[in-house]
């Protein structure tokens, strides 16, 4: 499955300043793995040493929040859209 | 010597150079401003900050802007209302409003972080400023763009109060009403974040801009003699006042300024419709999970708060508690407000009353305790949460016969 990945600025120094990138993936837990082939080190910047997503990262597919959906396990059909986005303050 | 030596991740510990960004690489953690402790515990003092103009400048020496104030001059200082007859309902001796609801100059708390926000923009270059809001924030970025000419970009849920949308329009700015929540609009800003070279206060500065909430909890302090009290309720929304109110009061103690430490117990407010905060804290969670808001406390309807982790460990560790309301409870607590202190708050206000209330009785504060209720905004902004629960006017005829009748069949006499 391909699908399309927004990284975010903090983040585009592993991708080459490349903003969207591609990966391979069924769900999101293996979209990480196929970044972090792609993209050696960003797979942690995403990710805690369990696997988890980091408490202060959010992950949308097709603009809903995976935390919504299945989580790490939420699966990915081709072509979907998905969004890597730091926390950012309220009010 | 600079007063701010950089920036440092609160989850992480690791530092950058001062600039224009928010996140830490490495784990996405929020970044704060280091100040420089040394120069600064030099020249504050109880004296330095009373000789001070009487708006949220007389902190300067602790707000993280280098140079002096330029946009903004005139924020803060708000009253701390000793709320007597509230007081008397809820069985506490020593209770107090700090009332933002009459900021300067657009009736919230948000004018504290956004004069520190574009006062810092100024010194880093910038000519264009943004926010995502859902309508306090709009108000005060417009305005505090109009008055220190900057361009300015505003992002708003396209279903605000109409007071909040015409606050915005009247100052002139670009204002651009996204068909989606909060949540919504606060992801494509940060999307679109770096794209345009503005200085997004929530975004970009948001590190600078949270900082400017310290000087509602150092008004406490000082207004209250110089001691931090024994309990604060406050309304949460990203989640960031809660903290910085105690990261006031803490800094205060830091510099020897407070008699008798930090007592005070912090707790959050949030309405039932948008409650990740409270429910996190109040079941013990060690994550909060968003929601999808349905309130109609919109200016506190954000279901995924970016501080929310920060808000639940400063509860935590202050030794408080949460609660949150329903919409028919925080609009007694705004009539409840309105009619016993004479203070119009809007519905986060409502809400903050309204867990007060659910506090005391919960037998949460001892009643000679001091206990301050954070009112952070206006009321005349969110007329819709209360036009269908207070009656109507008596229209009578401008003649005597007309207002002795209305006196008799609506039994107003009795009432006086």
């Amino acid at each position: 499955m391909a699908v399309n990945v927004l990284i975010p600025t903090p983040l585009r120094k592993y991708t080459n300043d490349q903003e969207m990138v591609s990966a391979e993936a069924g769900n999101i837990a293996s979209m990480v793995t196929d970044l972090e082939r792609q993209f050696p080190g960003i797979g942690a910047r995403i990710t805690d040493e369990q696997g988890e997503v980091r408490r202060f990262v959010n992950v949308y597919v097709n603009e809903e929040d995976i935390r919504f959906l299945q989580g790490k396990d939420t699966e990915l059909t081709d072509g979907d859209n998905i969004s890597i986005v730091p926390a950012i303050a309220g009010g | 010597m600079p007063k701010t030596l950089g920036m440092k991740c609160r989850e992480c510990g690791e530092e950058y150079p001062l600039a224009p960004i928010h996140v830490c690489e490495l784990c996405f953690g929020p970044l704060e401003v280091m100040l420089n402790w040394e120069e600064v515990s030099k020249k504050v003092s109880r004296k330095s900050i009373e000789a001070g103009p009487p708006s949220m400048w007389r902190y300067h020496d602790l707000i993280p802007v280098e140079g002096p104030p330029t946009v903004g001059l005139n924020v803060g200082f708000t009253p701390l209302v000793k709320a007597t007859n509230l007081g008397k309902l809820l069985g506490l001796n020593n209770l107090y409003i700090k009332n933002d609801a009459v900021n300067h100059p657009t009736l919230s708390f948000k004018d504290r972080v956004v004069a520190t926000a574009l006062t810092k923009a100024r010194e880093f270059g910038y000519d264009t400023v943004a926010c995502a809001s859902t309508g306090n924030l709009a108000n005060s970025v417009a305005a505090h763009a109009a008055e220190g000419g900057f361009k300015s970009y505003i992002f708003i849920p396209f279903d605000l109060e109409q007071g909040k949308i015409l606050g915005t329009l009247v100052y002139g700015t670009n204002l651009i009403s996204v068909n989606g929540n909060y949540d919504e609009v606060n992801r494509m800003c940060a999307e679109a974040g770096g794209k345009y070279g503005w200085a997004f206060v929530n975004i970009n500065l948001r590190p600078f801009y949270g900082d400017g909430s310290k000087t509602f909890g150092y008004e406490i302090a000082e207004q209250l003699g110089w001691r931090a009290p024994h309990h604060v309720v406050v309304p949460c929304a990203g989640g960031s006042l809660v903290s910085k109110i105690y990261k006031g009061f803490n800094e205060l103690d830091r510099l020897g300024l407070l008699d008798g430490g930090v007592p005070t117990k912090m707790y959050a407010a949030q309405a039932l419709g948008c409650s990740p905060i409270t429910t996190a804290i109040k079941n013990k969670a060690e994550i909060f999970k968003p929601q999808k808001p349905n309130t109609i406390a919109r200016s506190i309807a954000i279901g995924n708060p970016a501080d929310g982790h920060v808000a639940i460990d400063t509860v935590r560790k202050s030794g408080g508690w949460a609660e949150d309301v329903t919409d028919e409870e925080l609009i007694d607590g705004i009539k409840l407000l309105a009619s016993t202190e004479g203070i119009f708050t809007e519905t986060a206000g409502g809400v903050t009353v309204a867990v007060a209330r659910k506090l005391a009785a919960q037998g949460r504060f001892e009643k000679d305790e001091i206990v301050v209720l954070a009112i952070t905004g206006n009321g005349l902004k969110t007329q819709e949460a209360v036009a269908e629960h207070l009656g109507k006017p008596v229209l009578i005829q401008p003649n005597l016969t007309s207002l002795e009748q209305a006196l008799n069949t609506e039994r107003l006499l009795q009432s006086v």
